[in-house]
């Protein structure tokens, strides 16, 4: 068991070190000067322009050679700091992620938690019923293949243009400042639920699929006949079915936080809502060295977070995970 | 799992909220849209050109303001000024205006805004300093300006661009807080405060003690909302649902959609629906083989056919260019040079491309259907515009097509923006459009001194792409630069010569005049300016409310 969990933890570290180093190679590599960007914001006489470019150069330390950034990146991450953004200068990449995070995760986390929870019981129903399963799958395949883009336009269009009874856009009123009133709140969750929605839906139609097919593969397996020949009630050849169904959907789950981000960013310009996935989109577009990194740096804890998590549930789940390391096995 | 989630929500929304109830009345706030991009990080007054759009107009205020309609400087800070000599500016300042804070406003503060840029040279506007020589105080509403080499253009442009700090602030800041500070909470002289952000919105919040309304009239909104919108769709049916009231975006389907909603309002009422704001220049490289021949260049602007991009691109909302790239604009117009115009200038005749080519020596030697350079290789041209920039994207393949139809072996590319720009600034590109800063401005000495930016160095941060390297044409935008704005007809000789050397050798083809997008809702404001009652430029964008912005929320009706 402690065998197991230093094995992991040496390999998380091991991997965030690897993946910070690509994260702030990668966007180096990139053609382009993120201070000629910049400084092409500048609509002001020529001889300006070059006074400031050659500030900005200074100021972001980008005249240094390159192993000297990157030890000071080193430096500055350890001590907390993950520099300052370019494109949203001059705000702290840290004071960008906080302010951007929160409507990310509150769109992000409950739209996979629940598209998961109800895909898989709905892929799990429709796998033990033919009819159920003819009407299903064919849907879930459609709307697992919407693009985000579509939907999104689609739902905005129906219940906010057309029917009027969700905004478009923005996170809360833009007639209101945040307090703790439950004008606020039914205000947030108002504009709240259309892009959790189409994100929920997309997500759903992939955990469906997936678990029905994992689910009719495992009532097919030999053990399932065995206990079938057996003479085994259904209802407990069912519930070990789903067991083992649902191992690599836990898998995916983990996978999911990672990959999501790009169905957030989608999502996030359809419906004109604050968070992280715009501005990571605008960070890249703008070569924005730092607040790339910052986004990556998260989302790299985020996915290692959820990994270790899955580990955790793993031993769990699968006691054949849990016995490996023990050496019973 | 319902508890679950419930908690979730309850914490994501605890660390957004802040502890403040307001809520805005809809019938005293503006909605307003298409200058805000990004989250708004910056309201630095010194970095003007990268602050949240409002900083300078409604926070921070200039000397004067300008009217491009009526072509007037409006004293705004100022009362007024005059060139007392050929090389002194005397400005009277108004009494009576005051700091946000309280403090008053005197001519203190103008020098200190000035010399700030002395003692740190790292200020955009520093560069002031090669010609203007110093600044007296006599009195507390005096301000004498002292030049060693005027340059009337230039002062007349920097006058109604320099947002005024105040000294009593600003002298207490760090060097890198001046140059780099967020400067949240900002202090100004303007119509508006600063109230609050979030990371989709910035409020401003009346200032009901300003100066100007004695003077000018009170803005009608009590607050502005700025809103970042992130998509032209939201936009569009933000509007048509009036939940914005004022759009500065280009909006496709703006003529199609006013047919059935009567309400959205745009400046003209028929095409070209927008007034004409910058002009959308093709720059070439002249230090590419065989782009480096005038003959070609000039081939090139007679095979280009800007009416068809106007009428299929922008659905009629943008007008073709003159050939000299002078906006439509009282003050750019007194100095249009006819007479070169109509000597050189060129417009579509795929006929005369033709000749042109031919007479230059390109001919389709190897009969591939594209013509060869004199030299008899082979050549392609690619022309850029950043991807995603769709009303580019779409013009530049048109104007592929149509090079392609006089034999020049020309492609259409979209790289990202920052490679488009790196490639831009570092000279790597064959052909590309852009509009940066060919805006309206006092005088199109702007517009000259960027296409034709003489500081040829590595990396062109700002204009002349093309790196067109002309000493005489260099010369003779600095003469127009030191000739006395009110010489009319000696600007405009010199506006000919300049004309006469741009048509002539064509590094850059004008080409259209991107529109001052704008539309607005009648929902709830009413009165917006337009054609029949052009009492402001309707522009909201960053850096320019000085120009039409605030006199339009002055003359806005419930």
């Amino acid at each position: 068991m402690k065998k197991y969990l230093r094995m992991k933890i040496l390999v998380y570290v091991l991997t965030f070190i690897f993946a910070v180093t690509i994260d702030w190679l990668i966007p180096r590599l990139m053609p382009g000067n993120p201070i000629l960007v910049l400084v092409s914001r500048f609509s002001g006489l020529p001889e300006s322009a070059r006074v400031i470019y050659s500030y900005l150069t200074k100021a972001f330390g980008l005249d240094e050679p390159m192993w000297k950034q990157y030890l000071n990146f080193w430096i500055a991450f350890l001590k907390g700091d993950l520099g300052i953004s370019i494109y949203l200068y001059p705000k702290p990449v840290l004071d960008v992620l906080k302010s951007a995070l929160p409507f990310s995760l509150g769109l992000l986390l409950p739209s996979i938690i629940a598209s998961w929870i109800v895909g898989n019981n709905l892929g799990a129903i429709a796998a033990r019923r033919k009819r159920l399963d003819s009407i299903m799958l064919p849907t879930m395949y459609f709307i697992t293949g919407a693009p985000y883009l579509w939907l999104g336009i689609l739902l905005a269009y129906y219940f906010g243009v057309v029917l009027r009874i969700f905004p478009i856009a923005g996170a809360y009123s833009f007639a209101l400042r945040p307090h703790w009133s439950w004008l606020f709140i039914s205000d947030y969750l108002k504009h709240w639920i259309l892009p959790f929605l189409s994100l929920f839906i997309v997500q759903l139609g992939g955990w469906a699929i997936g678990m029905r097919n994992m689910v009719i593969y495992e009532l097919e397996s030999n053990y399932s006949r065995y206990l079938e020949t057996l003479g085994v009630k259904q209802k407990l050849i069912r519930k070990y079915a789903f067991r083992n169904a649902i191992l690599p959907q836990v898998t995916g789950l983990a996978l999911q936080l990672g990959t999501i981000i790009a169905g957030q960013v989608t999502t996030e310009v359809v419906f004109s809502y604050p968070g992280i996935g715009y501005v990571l989109t605008q960070a890249i577009l703008n070569q924005d060295y730092f607040l790339i990194q910052g986004c990556f740096i998260f989302i790299i804890i985020g996915v290692l977070v959820a990994n270790f998590t899955v580990d955790l549930v793993y031993m769990l789940l699968d006691p054949r995970v849990r016995y490996s390391y023990g050496g019973e096995i | 799992m319902k508890k679950v989630l419930f908690v979730m929500l309850v914490v994501t929304l605890m660390s957004t909220v802040l502890f403040a109830s307001v809520v805005y009345e809809r019938k005293e706030t503006l909605y307003a849209g298409g200058g805000l991009w990004a989250p708004p990080s910056n309201w630095n007054p010194i970095t003007p050109w990268n602050a949240v759009t409002g900083t300078v107009g409604l926070i921070y205020e200039t000397l004067y303001g300008y009217d491009p309609l009526k072509d007037e400087l409006i004293p705004w800070l100022a009362e007024s000024g005059r060139w007392t000599s050929k090389n002194t500016f005397e400005i009277k300042l108004r009494r009576g205006v005051t700091w946000h804070d309280g403090t008053p406003f005197t001519s203190k503060d103008v020098k200190f805004t000035y010399e700030l840029s002395k003692q740190i040279p790292e200020i955009s506007y520093s560069p002031i300093w090669t010609w203007l020589a110093k600044i007296d105080t006599p009195d507390d509403y005096t301000v004498i300006f002292t030049f060693s080499s005027p340059r009337y253009h230039e002062w007349n442009y920097n006058i109604y661009q320099t947002p005024i700090i105040p000294q009593h602030i600003w002298s207490k800041k760090s060097k890198e807080d001046i140059l780099s500070g967020a400067n949240e909470k900002a202090i100004g002289t303007g119509a508006y405060l600063f109230e609050t952000y979030s990371d989709d919105r910035m409020v401003y919040l009346r200032n009901d003690n300003w100066w100007g309304n004695k003077v000018f009239g009170q803005p009608k909104p009590k607050r502005i909302v700025y809103l970042r919108v992130l998509s032209n769709n939201v936009a569009l049916g933000m509007i048509m649902k009036g939940e914005l009231d004022i759009s500065n975006f280009f909006l496709p389907g703006v003529p199609t959609l006013k047919k059935t909603y009567s309400d959205i309002h745009t400046w003209f009422e028929k095409e070209p629906y927008m007034l004409s704001d910058n002009v959308a220049y093709l720059f070439i490289n002249t230090t590419k083989k065989p782009l480096n021949d005038p003959n070609l260049r000039r081939a090139i602007a007679f095979a280009i056919d800007p009416s068809v991009i106007a009428r299929t691109v922008f659905e009629g909302q943008v007008v073709p260019s003159n050939p000299v790239g002078f906006l439509p604009i009282k003050g750019w117009m007194k100095y249009y040079p006819e007479n070169a115009a109509k000597q050189f200038g060129f417009k579509y005749d795929p006929k005369t491309a033709r000749d042109l080519l031919d007479k230059a020596g390109y001919k389709d030697v190897n009969k591939d259907g594209y013509r060869e350079a004199p030299d008899g290789s082979k050549f392609k041209v690619e022309i850029i515009v950043p991807f995603g920039w769709t009303d580019w994207m779409e013009s530049i393949k048109l104007i592929a097509s149509q090079l392609r139809q006089v034999g020049i072996n020309a492609e259409a590319k979209f790289p990202d923006y920052s490679k488009y720009w790196e490639d831009l600034t570092t000279g790597k590109f064959d052909m590309a459009i852009n509009n940066f800063n060919s805006q309206m401005t006092v005088s199109p000495w702007t517009m000259y001194n960027w296409v034709f930016n003489s500081n040829i160095s590595s990396e062109m941060y700002n204009g002349n792409f093309g790196r067109y390297v002309n000493q005489k044409l260099f010369e003779l935008i600095t003469q127009l630069n030191s000739t006395p704005m009110d010489d009319i007809s000696g600007c405009k000789r010199i506006v000919e010569q300049i004309a006469e050397i741009h048509l002539k050798e064509m590094p850059a083809i004008p080409l259209w005049y991107n529109g001052m997008w704008f539309q607005a809702s009648t929902q709830v404001w009413k009165g917006w300016p337009s054609e029949k009652m052009p009492y402001a430029y309707p522009v909201t964008w960053g850096g320019r409310w000085q120009t039409g912005g605030v006199l339009m929320l002055i003359g806005l009706k419930q």
